[in-house]
């Protein structure tokens, strides 16, 4: 099912009177049956957003639409949401099955279809063996499963996760993103996804949306975004290491880094920012001479620190292709991988 | 203007700086020398830190806690065991005419007015205590339930209200139980008032005065007594009802559990820990009620002229302190020892009760 936010605001305001916007006119579609994950730093207003598509919070101003039904007014429980919490919010008292079964004894099912509906959902998501268990004698991973069991049994239109990973280990947190998307492939519910790991939500999601103060950034597919970034907050947010930024002049259709022709761009004079991702660098001999400043060894890779106009920039290149002893290093970069930023509004106004 | 308050402010602001920064030097010097004679102690092997084991020391701030319950509260319960083989012991004189190992607890059992009423009574202490108990400490649990989650869901005026539910809590048992018998009386009660308001004859209906009903008496003092313990149990159900997690609600919002599912399956089991022990305290407060039916009936536990007796266990045996058998206190012991196993047993069924029920 379609889901569509229009203008879609929330203002907060304070004690004082003073007011916050946490989610600032945001318009987006989200086609049926994708995955889309919701991503920004923290205080962005992406789980504000998520509440107010779970009809937790109520919007300022704006709509949303679940097909073509109209929902803003609508009370969380007559949307069919599923929704799983950042704690899993699991019943404490109940065991399991219990806790599955509960948004089940709210509708109109028979109690043979809620029991195979409950199985079914715990084999789908592998707990199937634990269900007599109570949530404090599982793992958090289980736990996980649980809370994704319990949103889904009811078979809602949109499946809605707060920041689903962030309470587990590093590895089972890996485990758990294939494990979801796998769950979504199977079930083909529109899913939303809030994180603010912008790798989890890049190996996860169909689309995502970037937020940062509660503007929506850029809403594409994962490798666009990180390919074609709409502006340098969006470069700055996806990549790790991140992408290196530093101020650069165009001078006769000519970057000039460190007082030498970098390359020939197709721009107006004026001063821009540049954005070069670590990893787009090779070392070429007939590429763009710098001093080198430290070399980093990191597994495969290796790590190169130079200037590039005052700033400290990072490239990350094969461990073959130089010596430890080199004080200087000829970097290449393609020309549709050097990104030009305006000064003013961020917006990119160049790449390839 | 703006001027004068802004070098005001820094003035004070200066001469809080001054006094913090006096409290600051006091207490270095006193580091100091806590220091210093730690480190001469300890270079003449004299720290008694090092001497004493950690329960020593323990030991020795508990002490004056300790005293006061030795005196007040191990002793007697020590000496009521030593009282009750005392055969027709005379608190006046000091005398006693023999030992008895169970004289004393048959002499109770059997008394009339401790569980078959007495001849010219209707009731027991023990009838009359296990009707306010059984009958007052449910009500009074769903009662500040039901109150508490209605306390916590509403918005406006909340600490208001939950100052009006606490002041019971606060006000003397002894002034609400004559305010109680002053609603209750006969002649212009404000109970009888409210009655003949609404067309019912309550001609010289009595409640708590001259030729009062059994039942009608029980009913005030069971009204008061729970009205009076509501306060604390509201009090209690409130913390723990607040400090549920909201995901909960939220998410039990989201599955469109109906209210009185969420009440019934998330409320009441989250807060389970919290009803078992107002639980296992109100049922023990109750078997020993006391100052309510002395506030409501005076000493002698009944509404003058009347064939029956309020009195409560705890009632029958403080008549052997001072009232009509004064002295015999080893009879007195023997009730507080049958009082106590009672307790005991209730607590036990109740804890057993529990371990299904209550989910920490």
């Amino acid at each position: 099912m379609e889901l569509r936010l229009e203008n879609l605001t929330k203002i907060f305001t304070n004690k004082n009177g003073q007011e916050t916007k946490a989610v600032d006119s945001l318009d987006i579609t989200i086609e049926s049956g994708t995955l889309v994950g919701l991503l920004g730093p923290s205080g962005c207003g992406k789980s504000t957003t998520l509440f107010m598509i779970a009809g937790l919070v109520k919007p300022t101003t704006g709509k949303i639409f679940f097909g073509d039904d109209d929902v803003t007014k609508l009370a969380p429980e007559k949307r069919g949401i599923g929704l799983v919490f950042q704690n899993y919010a699991l019943y404490p008292h109940m065991t399991v099955f219990k806790n599955i079964i509960f948004p089940l004894e709210n509708m109109d099912v028979p109690r043979d279809e809620a029991f195979e509906r409950v199985k079914e959902m715990a084999n789908l998501v592998g707990i199937g063996e634990l269900l007599d268990r109570k949530p404090s004698q599982l793992s958090g991973g289980q736990q996980q499963r649980v809370a994704i069991a319990r949103a889904l049994v009811k078979k809602p239109r949109v499946l809605l996760l707060d920041e689903p990973l962030s309470n587990l280990d590093a590895r089972l947190r890996l485990q758990m993103r294939e494990e979801i998307k796998r769950i979504q492939r199977e079930t083909g519910i529109t899913t939303i996804f809030v994180t603010h790991d912008q790798e989890e939500a890049m190996s996860i999601s169909d689309k995502m949306v970037v937020l940062d103060f509660g503007k929506e950034q850029q809403y594409d597919a994962p490798q666009d975004m990180y390919n074609s970034p709409d502006n340098l907050f969006v470069a700055k947010f996806l990549g790790n290491p991140p992408i290196n930024s530093f101020e650069a002049e165009v001078k006769n259709k000519k970057l000039i880094i460190n007082e030498k022709t970098f390359m020939e761009v197709n721009m107006s004079d004026g001063l821009y920012d540049v954005g070069m991702r670590p990893e787009n660098f090779r070392v070429k001999k007939d590429g763009f001479e710098t001093k080198v400043k430290e070399i980093f060894h990191i597994g495969r890779d290796t790590m190169i620190h130079f200037d590039f106009n005052g700033k400290n920039v990072r490239a990350l290149v094969d461990s073959d292709s130089i010596k430890d002893s080199q004080k200087t290093v000829n970097l290449s970069i393609k020309k549709e991988r050097v990104y030009l930023f305006d000064k003013q509004t961020g917006k990119v106004v160049n790449h390839g | 203007m703006v001027n004068l308050i802004k070098n005001v402010k820094r003035f004070l602001i200066k001469i809080g700086n001054v006094i913090k920064n006096i409290f600051w030097n006091i207490r270095r010097i006193l580091n100091n020398y806590k220091c210093r004679i730690s480190n001469y102690l300890d270079k003449k092997h004299l720290n008694p830190a090092g001497k004493f084991p950690g329960w020593a020391k323990a030991l020795l701030y508990l002490s004056p806690a300790l005293v006061v319950l030795l005196i007040f509260t191990f002793w007697p319960i020590i000496n009521s065991f030593a009282l009750v083989v005392y055969e027709n012991y005379n608190m006046s004189n000091n005398t006693i005419t023999g030992y008895t190992l169970f004289g004393n607890f048959i002499r109770v059992l059997t008394d009339e007015s401790f569980i078959v009423p007495a001849s010219h009574t209707a009731s027991s202490a023990v009838i009359n205590t296990l009707i306010i108990v059984f009958i007052s400490v449910p009500i009074s649990i769903f009662l500040a339930l039901a109150i508490s989650v209605a306390l916590n869901s509403i918005k406006p005026l909340k600490s208001f209200f939950q100052t009006i539910y606490f002041l019971p809590y606060v006000t003397n048992t002894i002034a609400i139980g004559l305010v109680f018998a002053y609603m209750f009386k006969t002649d212009g009660g404000l109970v009888n008032e409210f009655l003949n308001f609404f067309g019912i004859q309550t001609d010289g209906l009595s409640w708590v005065e001259s030729n009062a009903v059994y039942w009608r008496s029980m009913f005030v003092l069971i009204f008061y007594s729970i009205w009076a313990s509501l306060a604390f149990k509201i009090m209690v159900f409130l913390t723990s009802i607040q400090g549920i997690d909201k995901q909960y609600y939220q998410a039990a919002a989201i599955d469109a559990t109906p209210k009185g599912r969420i009440f019934s399956k998330i409320t009441v089991p989250l807060i389970s820990p919290m009803i078992f022990y107002i639980t296992v305290t109100s049922v023990i407060g109750a078997f020993k009620i006391y100052n309510a039916i002395v506030a409501l009936f005076g000493v002698t536990g009944a509404p003058p002229g009347v064939s029956y007796n309020l009195q409560s266990i705890v009632m029958y045996i403080y008549q052997f302190i001072d009232g009509s058998n004064a002295g015999n206190l080893s009879v007195a012991a023997a009730g507080s020892l049958i009082l106590f196993a009672i307790i005991l047993v209730l607590t036990i069924v109740q804890m057993q009760v529990s371990k299904k029920r209550v989910h920490y």
